[in-house]
């Protein structure tokens, strides 16, 4: 009787405490410290991307091949804006579970700028060269650390629909459409000029947002909000480059702008409803249009862009510091940013690759895209590219983004939204940036 | 094979005395002790995953915090007057408040009306029951998908059917009372059902003998309703007031994909305490000791907006509630 009142109590009491434990290890769980390493001293390698970076696993394949010994574990999050959030959370953490090489977007290099030391440094002989200039430097941190190597780029060019302008009664091939948008040399003010022209024979609007516009146009100020020297904000009530920007997109968005935001359900529609003529074109947005331009032909792309060249995204692979194989893993980096497995990739992905050598290769070169009348996707993009060598690259500290939030809502408010006049909109972003307290 | 055990020892009357001493001990720390190991898992676990979290962020609440670079100066309540400061609060908190109101109200009545009809007796209960959860199990994010496309000003059907009876075209996205509106129309799509199961669990529980009652009395399908259901779901009524309130001050996923930006609109139109506490700490500021301060004050709001929940309800549930029983008791011995 004691017994098994004793016995049942021990039961309890063993039970109780497992349930305990099995709750306190779920929260420690998941981390094995061996690193990656096992008995036979072979290592595991894990790489974290998003969206599609061209890494396939018959890629990741070909290296473990020739390297015995290596295990490559990929994991691709769907979006980027989920890859940033892990990666910042962890970095905050102390850089506990991040991946051996983390594929970051040139956007958030302001924020991880601010702290190089998480970061290996990535300087090596060996790949001396092997980006576009402005590229190579675009990974590196303020003071000259490269962090990043550079995976693919967004050279702009301009998408139009060749449909619409013959039904203006203009000329519709890629070579005349550049040379009435301005050529070689054509500025901003050339752009919204074609598009008078246009407008005056169609009901069509001529581009499909003005933020999106601001994009490009922003994207050519060497120092837009701040001083690169200090890396201070700028006043931007005072601020009469951007300001002169502000006004000459509105003024002209007023007759040529559809008023969409881009990656809304209303821009989706446009396209089916021919909501707008032109639209800057990154590389990487050929995709997002013939996925939304289902039974519409007629688009094209003319190697041409406003004010000298644009550049938009962009991704590097990066090595967090903490990790416990960063010798292996910059190896492995530079293996997937090297000009042959970029072309791989810019093959099964399409990412545009931002190596030299792989932008001046046969295969890339011979590139065309279907969709869009077959256009020489490989040589335009690549002469896009070239274009970006020959002006200066904007200098974006940790509060650029901050900033141009407030400048592209301001602008929302009067393009989309139409519930304010261009002056008071900019009153309201002066205002909002005071507020931000630096 | 037999085994001679060993003879007993002589009882040691000494040692009995000290076991049997030992064991009253040791049951009374098992009367006294055992209760609270047996609830303790719950307050352990909370205490690491609740309370520690919320001592934390008030530490961080008080510095100067950098989601990367982390710890800087103790600033004391700087951050506080920050946020105070912003108008962004501000207006995060009125779309909280409207948001919540044009969710929470319809939701908590349309809920009780459609118990009401699942409690009635009908064909293809189990079907019908299940059929008004199912909202709930839906992705809030597909759920934003979906309303995108429907509450999309340029192109969207609601603004194509309301074409069709020559209604203007609602701006969604632009106008402040529209875009709420649309957010807690998901809101209301998602949270509906829930509620209505809660409620028609509890109706489920109402004795039959009540509502016997009252037909003999003459009360119609609405009196019994009005008379018997309602004042009977009181308990039930204060609970999904209550979680409602909590859900609706701190929504986020809706009111965060009803545009691609996630900021709540270019004017900040239908941005809530929760993203703006968000964007503060993720955005583009990375300012973790103000968003800490955020998260301290909309604690303070949800408990103040519970404690006069809780002081309303109970007052209804104790002069109200009292009446109706007493009414029922009266109608039943009548009955007799």
């Amino acid at each position: 009787m004691t017994r098994s009142t004793r016995n049942r109590r021990l039961t309890t009491v063993v039970a109780g405490a497992s349930i305990f434990a099995l709750t306190l290890s779920a929260c420690s769980g998941g981390d094995d410290d061996n690193g990656g390493t096992d008995a036979d001293g072979n290592i595991t390698l894990t790489v974290a991307t998003f969206n599609d970076f061209g890494y396939t696993d018959e890629l990741l394949k070909e290296y473990e091949d020739a390297n015995p010994g290596v295990k490559i574990e990929h994991t691709r999050a769907a979006e980027s804006g989920d890859a940033r959030t892990n990666l910042t959370t962890r970095l905050a953490a102390g850089g506990d579970g991040l991946a051996d090489i983390e594929g970051i977007e040139i956007d958030w290099m302001p924020e991880l700028s601010q702290i190089p030391d998480a970061f290996a440094d990535l300087e090596d002989p060996a790949v001396e060269g092997r980006w576009l200039g402005w590229k190579e430097d675009q990974g590196r941190t303020p003071d000259g650390k490269l962090i990043g190597y550079g995976t693919d780029i967004g050279p702009e060019a301009i998408c139009y629909r060749a449909d619409l302008f013959e039904a203006a009664g203009l000329p519709s091939d890629r070579e005349s459409v550049a040379e009435f948008l301005g050529g070689a040399d054509g500025t901003w003010e050339d752009y919204f000029e074609a598009g008078e022209t246009f407008a005056a024979a169609s009901d069509v609007p001529w581009f499909d947002s003005s933020v999106a516009t601001l994009q490009g146009m922003i994207g050519q100020v060497e120092a837009a909000y701040e001083d690169p020297e200090t890396g201070e904000p700028t006043d931007l009530a005072s601020n009469t480059e951007v300001k002169a920007i502000y006004e000459q997109l509105l003024a002209a968005s007023d007759t040529l702008s559809a008023g969409l935001t881009q990656w809304t359900p209303d821009w989706d529609n446009a396209f089916q409803n021919n909501g707008f003529a032109t639209m800057l074109c990154p590389a990487w947005m050929q995709g997002p249009i013939e996925e939304r331009s289902g039974g519409v032909t007629g688009w094209d792309i003319a190697d041409v862009f406003p004010g000298g060249g644009g550049n938009w995204g962009g991704s590097f692979l990066t090595v967090p510091a903490t990790g416990d194989h960063v010798e292996e893993a910059t190896k492995l980096a530079q293996w997937l940013t090297a000009p042959e497995q970029q072309i791989k990739a810019f093959g099964n992905a399409g990412t545009f690759p931002s190596q030299i050598e792989a932008q001046d290769s046969e295969e890339l070169q011979a590139a065309t895209n279907e969709f869009f009348n077959e256009a020489p996707t490989g040589q335009i993009f690549s002469s896009r590219a070239k274009a970006l060598d020959e002006i200066a690259q904007p200098f974006k500290g940790a509060n650029y983004f901050a900033i141009h939030q407030t400048v592209q809502d301001a602008i929302t408010r009067v393009d989309v939204d139409g519930s304010q006049d261009p002056q008071a909109a900019w009153d309201q972003a002066v205002s909002e940036v005071a507020n931000l307290g630096f | 094979m037999a085994v001679l055990s060993p003879p007993k020892p002589a009882p040691d009357s000494q040692r009995t005395a000290k076991r049997i001493a030992l064991n009253q001990r040791r049951g009374k720390w098992d009367v006294k002790l055992s209760p609270y190991l047996y609830i303790s898992p719950f307050f352990i676990l909370f205490a690491i995953t609740g309370l520690f979290p919320l001592v934390y962020t008030a530490v961080v609440s008080v510095h100067q915090w950098h989601l990367l670079t982390g710890q800087g100066e103790f600033v004391g309540l700087q951050n506080y007057v920050d946020v105070f400061g912003q108008p962004n609060f501000w207006k995060s908190l009125r779309n909280t408040f409207s948001i919540f109101l044009l969710s929470s109200v319809p939701q908590v009545l349309i809920a009780i009306v459609l118990a009401a009809l699942l409690d009635a007796n009908i064909r293809a209960k189990t079907f019908w029951r299940m059929g008004v959860l199912l909202p709930y199990v839906v992705a809030p994010v597909a759920v934003g998908l979906i309303f995108g496309r429907l509450f999309a000003d340029q192109y969207g059907l609601i603004n194509e059917v309301l074409g069709y009876v020559g209604i203007e075209p609602v701006r969604w996205h632009a106008d402040v009372l529209a875009s709420h509106f649309a957010i807690s129309t998901m809101v209301n799509f998602r949270w509906t059902g829930y509620n209505t199961l809660i409620f028609l669990a509890a109706m489920q529980a109402v004795p039959r003998e009540l509502y016997e009652a009252a037909i003999i009395d003459g009360a119609g399908r609405l009196r019994q309703f009005v008379s018997v259901t309602i004042p009977q779901l009181r308990a039930t009524i204060i609970f999904v007031v209550i979680t409602s309130t909590i859900g609706g001050l701190q929504i986020f996923d809706e009111p965060r994909v009803f545009d691609p930006t996630g900021l709540g609109g270019a004017d900040r139109q239908w941005m809530t305490i929760t993203m703006f506490l968000y964007d503060i700490g993720w955005g583009n500021q990375k300012n973790f000791g103000r968003a800490a301060a955020v998260a301290w004050i909309l604690f303070l709001i949800i408990i103040v907006i519970g404690m006069i929940n809780f002081f309303i309800t109970t007052k209804i549930s104790s002069s109200d509630g009292a009446q109706a029983k007493a009414k029922a008791r009266k109608n039943s011995r009548r009955a007799r």
